[in-house]
């Protein structure tokens, strides 16, 4: 019974891939990808992913051990804030982001008149959307990893006169490596197949801000064999990466 | 839930499952270029108005998505294309035949409301310094802007190539993008949120929006009715005062 249910799980998950590669035009697929346009949405596919992922690790990985160890009044709110982005259409982000990093935007104005930084229709703008939507991820993974560790080693530590951030630096952060690196790897996962607040946020422009996603909707409107093999690039660096990390990560988080 | 006629999952979710066997009381689904929301619903409504028990649902897209949906089996009644060239996929594909021109819709320059950047030619698309959308090349607004660029022999400055008119017109809105080029109708059914500028009739062009009975409608004679009534001169009247012109 189980097994039963597990195989049409994996058979509802796998069958949509297996369309995909029933339409793929094999025989053109080298000329498909050596367009220009795909090694250009690609370029900025990993650029932007990669940085985004970055930026979710530098800010991400504190505000999860605040989470997991500070406790505050609000908490669960200031919680339920940053998790928004996974629930709410990507759109909605996007549009939110615009409202409030756009050049007429709550804080946007002012960057654009104060230092004339404008985020929509820039890379920066994509990075920008692609953290708020990834972010969580991260966050929810590291905050779930750190509560699951034993808090002896941390005071053990402390009795045997490690300063805190000694504490952090040589327990805590070793013990959550394993759900870090898994946050990471979901995080960016997550980041490269952004399209919704990317688009309505930073806007679509070849080589600026058209990431993977964004080009592979505009081929379908105009060329799905493009489309396709665009689509099957995707699949293929992020089958790679999840199989190669989950092995070695997942198992001990 | 089980959709006849539907051949790929994408297919049902982007139009529901419309079209069954008989016409009582099933709606009947017509497939409509996103720039006609407003005029169409509109006529929908007085459609439905005059012919009892018939329901009219619509699902409005990029012409491109709805051709694509079309032909990947959507059971659609009716289906209005903002280009020739999507209404040609469809009948090429054998699931339409002899579409009808029912109306026409003109480019024009959307500016957010005051024209901040002082936008007031096409010749202004070329400037570096100001933030320009256009509609991707590949959707219908997309290719009559630059069609009305390279008459023009302007090389537009654009910042980005939005997916349908509506993202386009809302970046302008919002005061995102300093102009962008979009349907007079667009301009119309914006009110004051955004400001139009007329691109003089000469260097303008012709979006002539065709639409046809398809091949699998469940009502052929409802689906003409549908067809006759934009044609007739309350549906193109309602056209009308919604930006569009006459054929």
């Amino acid at each position: 019974m189980v097994l039963g249910l597990a195989a049409v799980a994996i058979g509802f998950m796998a069958l949509p891939f297996a369309g995909l590669l029933g339409r793929t035009p094999w025989g053109n697929l080298a000329n498909l990808l050596a367009d220009p346009f795909v090694a250009e949405a690609l370029r900025l596919s990993v650029l932007t992913s990669l940085a985004a992922m970055a930026m979710s690790l530098l800010l991400g990985v504190p505000l999860a051990w605040v989470l997991a160890r500070v406790p505050f009044p609000g908490r669960a709110v200031v919680r339920g804030i940053i998790l928004l982005p996974m629930v709410l259409p990507p759109v909605v982000g996007g549009a939110a982001l615009l409202f409030a990093l756009g050049r007429r935007g709550l804080v946007g104005q002012w960057l654009d008149e104060r230092f004339g930084i404008l985020l929509p229709f820039s890379t920066w703008g994509v990075i920008v959307a692609v953290t708020f939507i990834a972010m969580p991820f991260l966050v929810i993974t590291v905050e779930a990893g750190l509560r699951s560790a034993d808090l002896r080693f941390e005071e053990a530590a402390a009795t045997l006169g490690a300063s805190r951030l000694t504490v952090l630096r040589r327990v805590t952060l070793p013990m959550a490596w394993p759900s870090i690196a898994a946050g990471a790897v979901l995080s960016w996962a997550r980041g490269l197949g952004e399209f919704g607040a990317s688009i309505t946020f930073a806007g679509n422009l070849k080589g600026r801000t058209q990431t993977m996603p964004l080009a592979v909707f505009q081929a379908l409107e105009s060329d799905r064999d493009a489309a396709v093999a665009i689509s099957l690039v995707m699949v293929a660096v992020s089958l790679a990466v999840l199989v190669a990390l989950r092995e070695r990560w997942f198992r001990v988080a | 839930m089980i959709c006849r006629g539907a051949t790929s999952l994408a297919v049902v979710l982007a139009v529901g499952c419309g079209g069954g066997d008989s016409a009582d009381g099933d709606p009947m689904l017509v497939l409509a270029a996103a720039s006609l929301t407003d005029a169409f619903t509109d006529i929908g409504a007085a459609f439905e108005e005059a012919n009892d028990g018939v329901t009219v649902e619509f699902s409005f897209g990029g012409s491109s998505s709805l051709a694509t949906q079309i032909v990947e089996g959507a059971p659609a009644a009716v289906f209005a294309s903002a280009s020739s060239t999507q209404m040609t996929v469809v009948v090429d594909a054998g699931l339409a035949a002899e579409p009808v021109v029912f109306t026409n819709n003109l480019l024009e320059i959307a500016v957010p409301p005051g024209n901040p950047a002082g936008i007031a030619t096409l010749e202004d698309f070329a400037r570096e310094d100001l933030l320009l959308g256009l509609c991707a090349e590949e959707v219908p607004c997309g290719t009559f802007a630059r069609e009305a660029f390279a008459a023009a022999g302007i090389t537009p400055s654009v910042d980005t190539n939005e997916p349908d008119v509506r993202a386009l017109l809302t970046k302008v809105e919002t005061g995102e993008l300093d102009g962008g080029i979009v349907y007079r109708s667009d301009v119309v059914a914006s009110g004051d949120a955004v400001e139009g500028i007329v691109i003089p009739s000469e260097r303008n062009v012709v979006a002539r929006y065709p639409m046809a009975v398809l091949e699998e409608a469940p009502d052929p004679e409802t689906a003409q009715a549908f067809v006759d009534f934009v044609l007739s001169r309350s549906g193109q009247e309602t056209l009308d005062r919604y930006g569009f012109t006459a054929p």
